[in-house]
């Protein structure tokens, strides 16, 4: 859209804004005179005019009483806006219940058919049908309570619903305010902004935030902040990195094994990660196997001879228990797929 | 509990709503202000563009000690005089000694500032020293034409800023429909050197002509000047991109199927789906076109060709699992 400009004689037209623009018209030579100059200008621009006048003139008019009223096409040049764009208001918490429920808007006139003063009245404000203001007397039911005034219930009762509602409105009018949303002629009294444009509240500046920066200009001195002069009410400046704890160089009664103890802590820590890396699994195997092997003889020249140490030994044929295991399973899965 | 602010009248509110941001904007409104110190020149030259302008503008009339428009921290009162009067364009003059008759245009954003031009106004002549047909006056508020001439506009970077300024400054409101017998007036910009430009306003009278475009003829009435660019600082890239967004509302969506012919009229394209001949209803349905039969008959065929892919892939399963078995007895002997 932007892009075709219209074309003539070298001239590029922009008939949305009535201009003409000539690229290539460049003075034989300047005049020394300002008059002659400007004579010159207005006779090239007349030229420009006239081309646009052709386009304009040639659109289809309507005849008004003041002139033919001609409509004009969108400007093809660019230019900025002057307030960003305006954005839609997310849905109020009714809105978003009411479409979830399918719940539609209807229209209700404004006035109603009072039958007890047989007149139209107002729905809603000033006179209306059905005011409990008007109620002169209240019938009393077997349920009521004694010393409990009914009018003033009833005037409590609306009260409240008025202040859930305002409670309601106010929600809303807060979440619109996050998206920048708000009404032009609401203003948010925490953040008193402009009503025009763009209604992002700034950022409100948090407590540790303002103390991070107090502290840090305290203590950006030669000294540290040690010798400045303190205000009123001023507290030190919070020392939030560890203070380094030293050991006690005499073994003492109680604190005397510190020591061992946190050494003890590193070692079992770094055994414990490396522990995969430590145990050497085929030497491991070998030794075994070569226990076994002298168990077997020693067994062969003794002949059941039991000692104390019998428990912790490994059974006797390790591969042969396993391997009665396996041809076992082996059978059973036979025996089920047959 | 949080406090709202709402204005207490009617007719607050209205001006407030006025001010809010909308979908398609009104014109822009112009601030016309001056530094501490002005010449003769420059005041004549802020009057005349608000006489120009009258119908959408504002102009200040006392000195501003602190507004340096392209210094930091000198635009500040800018903005805040451009959000109390809702302009997002400025005219601002100062002289000085460095800067005689120094004539700054910028245009805001959102109420902050978006671009600025310098210029320096040079051979002024002001409206009065025309003497002319009084009656052929344009008049306030009326659409202007335009006319840029000189190759500068396009080539040099600060003229090109300039054209684009200048067209927002004086082009009023972009409207729909235009009435031919209000056109009175042209400004003619001429691009005379690399930073020289010779502005000047003209009214407009229609002769006949004889068919139906009128022939124009341009009567200068001022004001006339050379502005001459000085300092000019182009918007922020991303702020650029950000103000020219248009609304999706307003993109017209491309219609499909459907083109415009001069002779024919409105032409559309009607695209009709494969006939599906299968579920096309018939007078006669032999039997073989039958659907209970041809679907009865498939799954006929189907069954079978499960039954035996089943057979096939038990037998497999079987062959495997004897193999397995075989090795492991074997390891274990």
């Amino acid at each position: 859209m932007a892009e075709q400009q219209l074309q003539q004689d070298g001239y590029q037209i922009d008939i949305g804004n009535l201009m003409a623009y000539d690229p290539q018209h460049q003075f034989q030579s300047i005049p020394d005179k300002r008059e002659d100059l400007v004579k010159e200008c207005i006779a090239h621009a007349t030229k420009l005019i006239q081309a646009v006048a052709d386009n304009l003139f040639s659109l289809p008019s309507t005849e008004d009483a003041s002139g033919p009223i001609v409509p004009l096409p969108p400007p093809t040049t660019k230019l900025p806006r002057e307030k960003p764009l305006p954005k839609p208001a997310p849905p109020t918490k009714w809105e978003v219940f009411a479409k979830k429920k399918g719940i539609q808007n209807r229209k209700k006139d404004k006035v109603v058919f009072d039958e007890q003063t047989s007149s139209w009245k107002r729905r809603y404000g000033y006179d209306r049908v059905n005011d409990d203001n008007d109620l002169p007397i209240i019938e009393a039911k077997m349920t009521d309570e004694p010393g409990v005034d009914p009018f003033a219930t009833r005037r409590s009762e609306k009260k409240q619903r008025v202040e859930k509602q305002e409670k309601n409105r106010l929600h809303n009018l807060k979440e619109a305010s996050k998206v920048g949303a708000l009404p032009s002629h609401v203003q948010l009294a925490a953040t008193s902004l402009p009503i025009t444009g763009t209604q992002a509240p700034p950022r409100k500046v948090s407590k540790d935030e303002l103390q991070n920066v107090a502290g840090m200009a305290a203590t950006s001195t030669a000294s540290g902040g040690k010798f400045d002069k303190k205000l009123a009410g001023e507290k030190p400046p919070k020392h939030d990195k560890k203070y380094r704890k030293f050991l006690p160089v005499v073994e003492g009664s109680g604190m005397g094994s510190l020591e061992r103890q946190q050494s003890d802590k590193i070692l079992n820590k770094l055994m414990a990660k490396n522990s995969h890396e430590i145990f050497n699994v085929s030497k491991a195997v070998d030794m075994y196997n070569v226990k076994n092997d002298k168990k077997r003889k020693n067994q062969q020249g003794k002949n059941k001879s039991f000692s104390t140490s019998n428990k912790l030994k490994v059974k006797k044929s390790p591969y042969k228990s396993a391997s009665k295991g396996s041809s076992k399973k082996g059978s059973s899965s036979k025996s089920k797929s047959k | 509990m949080l406090r709202i602010k709402t204005p207490k009248s009617l007719r607050a509110k209205r001006e407030l709503e006025k001010r809010a941001p909308r979908l398609v904007e009104f014109g822009k409104k112009t601030l016309l202000l001056h530094g501490t110190k002005t010449s003769n020149v420059l005041n004549a030259v802020l009057t005349e563009i608000y006489h120009l302008k009258k119908d959408n503008a504002v102009k200040y009339s006392r000195r501003n000690d602190n507004i340096r428009p392209f210094e930091s921290g000198g635009e500040t009162s800018l903005e805040f005089y451009s959000l109390k009067t809702d302009c997002s364009l400025f005219v601002y003059g100062s002289h000085s000694k460095k800067r005689p008759d120094n004539l700054v245009i910028g245009r805001t954003y959102d109420h902050h500032i978006y671009d600025l031009v310098e210029l320096g106004v040079e051979n002024f002549k002001s409206m009065a020293s025309f003497s002319y047909d009084k009656r052929i006056a344009p008049l306030i508020g009326s659409k202007p034409f335009f006319a840029f001439i000189g190759e500068g506009f396009e080539n040099n970077d600060e003229l090109k800023h300039l054209k684009e300024v200048l067209l927002d400054l004086f082009r009023g409101q972009v409207v729909k429909n235009l009435n031919l017998a209000g056109l009175d007036r042209v400004y003619v910009c001429t691009a005379v050197s690399p930073t020289k430009v010779l502005f000047t306003h003209c009214a407009l009278r229609l002769k006949k002509s004889g068919n139906i475009v009128p022939k124009m003829e341009l009567v200068e009435v001022g004001p006339s000047m050379d502005l001459v660019v000085r300092r000019h600082r182009r918007p922020d890239e991303s702020l650029r991109k950000e103000a020219m967004k248009i609304a999706p509302e307003l993109t017209k969506k491309k219609e499909k199927n459907v083109s415009k012919d001069p002779i024919e009229g409105k032409i559309g394209k009607i695209y009709v789906p494969d006939q599906q001949v299968g579920s096309a209803s018939l007078p006669f349905k032999p039997k073989g076109v039958k659907r209970e039969r041809r679907e009865a008959k498939e799954a006929k065929v189907e069954k079978k060709q499960k039954e035996s892919e089943a057979k096939e892939g038990k037998e497999s399963i079987k062959h495997s699992e004897k193999k397995r078995k075989k090795q492991k007895d074997d390891d274990s002997v």
